[in-house]
């Protein structure tokens, strides 16, 4: 569904990404790792359309993506929940929802999503008519997810959807993220936690200084020596 | 009684430079652009109206309607030509620009109008009201209204449609709305169309008390920026809020001391920015990176 080919882009004169090349199937989940400065956050904001490649391309259903803007690539079918959440905080809950919907034109297939978003994340349910501001982070980064989630993307970009939250939030987002996608929805996940990463993914993509490093079936990658050492401490 | 009657007509010229000062408000929200230019764009739009009914035979109200429709399309150019080309600019340079255009939009309305001052018509006219020992003109009570119908409609607009959603959402935070897929140029060009509206609408009400001329706003624009101040300069209603009361403030000094009408709202402006820089309804901005 998802393709990058020889894929590299830049940061001004610093190059970020080199010669990536992966793919998303549709109804699968990805994972994307690696240390901090990897390139893992640029990958996706290759895909979003926030970053142009300087070389290589990115085709979406076979059509090519790597020069639209991404208010052009969200109708798509793509939406990112984004580093740092970046929700609406002066919004309210319902309103960041309804920026999420923004592309729809079918109102009756929103209002089921707002529905079936809000049964998938009850909290937000009891705090809609809050601000943004006044949630916690495990709130924001659920409010995140959900506002992608009403775009009905048919790929959910994930960008370190557990950084900074407490063990039992993660684990309810994950459970989350995989009901999600056997709804049909996949996923490409970026992720700081490489053990929960690889035991929620089907496959996943190691990069290292915006080369790629590794790649394979999740389970593979798990009892792969090399990544047991680097990646899951031991 | 008499200052009853004082407060009742700061409220009627309030009204307008809370129009004037929502107008400046929004624009510097969404798109972080303080518009020099808007008190021109006022005047311009006031000079089509005028254009249209003396020279078109157009009615008052027609005429009204059609400065507004040319006012958003002004409004949208502006943006489209100006602005947007500059959005990569250092803020100073945008500030320049706006200042810039100040300058040529007085100049082709000189050039086109000349630079006699010329009546404007009020839209409805007759005997004033009397309440009590209280005197309620025609046109006061047409600007309350006109200035209150807007107001609400622009209230209503930003938070119930989706497009006044997407403008709050802009304002605050430019990727992530990119990112749900709004078109944020579009966005920031119909803010500017509706800063435009409001701009001339201020011009068309508050013209036939200053009479037609090319520099009619300069005043006006002095108030509208001191009632955006007041209000904080990021807050809508702080803008409607400052601006009734300048209109309130500056009416019962000028009661006292005609001469300082208007050094009180420049007071004022320094006064609020030394004591209260937050206005009274803002927030402290921090410079976005």
């Amino acid at each position: 569904m998802l393709k990058l080919t020889n894929v590299s882009a830049s940061y001004g004169r610093i190059e970020a990404l080199h010669d990536i090349s992966l793919e998303v199937p549709e109804g699968k989940i990805v994972a994307l790792l690696g240390a901090n400065g990897a390139g893992k956050t640029t990958t996706l904001r290759v895909i979003a359309g926030i970053l142009h490649p300087t070389r290589g391309s990115v085709t979406f259903d076979g059509r090519d993506i790597s020069r639209m803007e991404t208010e052009e690539i969200v109708p798509l079918g793509i939406a990112m929940s984004p580093e740092g959440r970046q929700i609406f905080t002066g919004l309210t809950v319902a309103e960041n929802l309804r920026m999420g919907s923004y592309t729809r034109k079918d109102k009756a297939g929103v209002e089921r999503d707002l529905e079936w978003v809000l049964s998938l994340f009850p909290r937000l349910k009891e705090r809609l008519n809050q601000v943004g501001a006044t949630l916690s982070g495990g709130e924001q980064q659920m409010l995140a997810i959900a506002r992608a989630l009403m775009a009905r993307p048919r790929l959910l970009l994930l960008d370190e959807p557990s950084l900074g939250l407490a063990p039992m939030i993660v684990r309810d987002i994950f459970t989350i993220i995989r009901k999600v996608n056997s709804e049909g929805t996949a996923v490409l996940l970026v992720e700081q936690n490489a053990n929960l990463a690889l035991r929620t993914a089907d496959y996943a993509y190691i990069l290292e200084t915006g080369k790629l490093a590794m790649h394979g079936p999740a389970a593979e990658l798990r009892r792969n020596p090399e990544v047991k050492r680097i990646y899951l401490g031991g | 009684m008499i200052l009853a009657q004082q407060i009742i007509s700061g409220l009627a010229t309030g009204s307008l430079y809370a129009l004037a000062a929502l107008g400046l408000v929004l624009i510097f929200k969404t798109s972080d652009v303080v518009n020099f230019a808007q008190g021109e764009m006022a005047m311009f739009g006031t000079f089509i109206a005028f254009t249209l009914m003396m020279k078109g035979g157009v009615p008052y109200w027609g005429a009204f309607v059609l400065a507004l429709v040319f006012a958003a399309v002004f409004g949208m150019l502006i943006e489209r030509i100006v602005i947007r080309p500059l959005s990569t600019a250092p803020l100073i340079s945008v500030l320049i620009a706006t200042l810039g255009l100040l300058n040529i939009i007085n100049g082709v309305a000189g050039w086109i109008w000349g630079y006699d001052p010329k009546p404007f018509p009020t839209g409805i006219s007759g005997a004033p009201i009397r309440v009590g020992g209280l005197v309620f003109t025609l046109p006061t009570l047409l600007n309350l209204a006109v200035a209150l119908v807007l107001m609400l409609a622009f209230f209503a607009l930003f938070k119930y449609s989706l497009m006044g959603i997407a403008m709050r959402a802009v304002a605050e935070n430019r990727l992530a709305a990119r990112l749900v897929g709004v078109h944020t140029n579009r966005v920031l060009a119909i803010t500017w169309g509706l800063g435009g509206i409001l701009a001339a609408t201020a011009g068309i009400l508050i013209a036939p008390v200053t009479t037609l001329s090319i520099n009619m706003m300069a005043e006006m624009q002095v108030k509208a920026f001191t009632a955006g101040v007041l209000g904080g300069f990021t807050s809508l209603p702080g803008a409607v809020v400052g601006g009734l009361l300048l209109g309130v403030l500056e009416n019962l000094v000028g009661q006292f001391i005609p001469q300082l009408k208007t050094p009180f709202a420049f007071a004022l402006i320094v006064l609020v920015l030394i004591f209260r820089p937050a206005g009274l309804l803002g927030t402290v901005q921090r410079k976005k990176v």
